[in-house]
């Protein structure tokens, strides 16, 4: 299955984040949260968020969603350290942490593979509210 | 010139200790126009890099050193600074990787590699009103003098009197990228905090040469 990793600032939106996603995939999904540092500040921190993919992948690739500021640096970073190995099979979703992570979470419970998990996140963002 | 390992150790020293020194400064200045942590990140960030580095063995190479300072600092600094200043250290570390001296042109090679990083990472260019705008000025016053002959310590001097330069120019304009960039033009009149820790590192580094 599709793993999902979750970075923001706080430790708080991510575990949140993870909550509601997990409720609506019955926990099937592996979701991997990655916000704070290690000392309890908010902020990011790309080797946390390398071992997070490291532990949600089975092989089927993994989707970062990100908040904003230096989580997509910090993302961007994780990936470049995790090398060869895993080049192609993870990418950051251009797309809104909370609506993007439902979207993503509920398209890898159904067994979609990696591009279509990832395109589902990213149409996320064109979803209307009103 | 030769810059040795010991030198290198010096100059990280003068900066762990210039970052706790301006630690409430670049936090006031952060505050101003982001989210007033900037000296606290980097202060927890190179209190780790401090530790890390007394683990290291006695053998290793100046490169060695600066890919673990990098990779302290992505670690352990939590804003966008953690990254950016990262991949800075992390890319000068490449491309002196083996060295235990280094010469005038490794110095540019360093600074170019950093430069580059930061760019890269977080995709702004001069006049975005960031670490960028003391760092740019500071590479092409140190190429320039060098190219021109000039010795190495007056050489760093020049470039962090650019980097000084530079940082007070990031007063007059306004904020394109990262957390300031938020409030756009009433980011004007105030110093960007990395343009700030920039000049604060490149000027250590200066010093420590100069005195040695
Ligand atoms: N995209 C970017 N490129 C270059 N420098 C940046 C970028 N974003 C932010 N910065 C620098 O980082 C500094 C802020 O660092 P810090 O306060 O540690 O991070 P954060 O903004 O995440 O709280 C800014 O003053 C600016 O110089
Ligand atoms: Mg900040």
């Amino acid at each position: 299955m599709v793993g999902i990793v979750l970075v923001s600032h706080s430790r708080k939106i991510v575990e949140g984040i993870y909550e509601l996603a997990s409720q609506m995939t019955g926990g099937k999904v592996p979701i991997g949260v990655a916000g704070g540092t290690q000392d309890g500040r908010l902020g990011t921190d790309a080797t946390e968020i390398m071992e997070e993919i490291k532990k949600v992948d089975d092989g089927e690739g993994v989707v970062v969603l990100v908040d904003i500021g230096s989580a997509v640096m910090s993302a961007q970073m994780a990936i470049e350290l995790l090398g060869e190995e895993y080049e192609g099979k993870v990418k950051i979703a251009d797309a809104p942490l909370v609506e993007g992570a439902i979207a993503a979470s509920v398209e890898a419970s159904i067994g979609s593979g990696f591009d279509k998990v990832l395109l589902v996140a990213e149409e996320a963002k064109k979803l209307n509210k009103l | 010139m030769v810059i040795t390992k010991n030198d290198v150790l010096k100059v990280v020293d003068k900066i762990v200790e210039v970052i706790k020194e301006n630690k409430e400064y670049l936090t006031e200045l952060d505050a101003a126009i982001g989210d007033a942590d900037h000296g606290i990140n980097l202060d927890r960030g190179f209190d780790a890099v401090k530790q890390k580095l007394t683990t290291l063995p006695e053998t290793t190479d100046i490169g060695t050193i600066l890919k673990t300072l990098g990779m302290t600092l992505v670690s352990t600094v939590g804003g966008a600074s953690g990254p950016l200043y990262g991949t800075a250290f992390m890319r000068a570390g490449q491309v002196v990787q083996g060295k235990n001296e280094l010469y005038e042109e490794d110095i540019v090679k360093i600074f170019e590699a950093a430069l580059d990083g930061i760019k890269q990472r977080g995709k702004a260019e001069a006049g975005d009103k960031t670490m960028i705008d003391s760092i740019e000025p500071a590479y092409k016053a140190l190429k320039d003098s060098l190219e021109n002959n000039i010795a190495l310590p007056e050489a760093l001097n020049r470039a962090a009197n650019a980097a000084k330069e530079g940082m007070e120019y990031t007063k007059n304009i306004s904020a394109r990228k990262g957390r300031a960039s938020y409030l756009g033009e009433r980011s004007i009149g105030h110093l960007d905090p990395g343009a700030t820790s920039a000049y604060l590192m490149i000027k250590s580094f200066s010093d420590v040469v100069n005195l040695s």
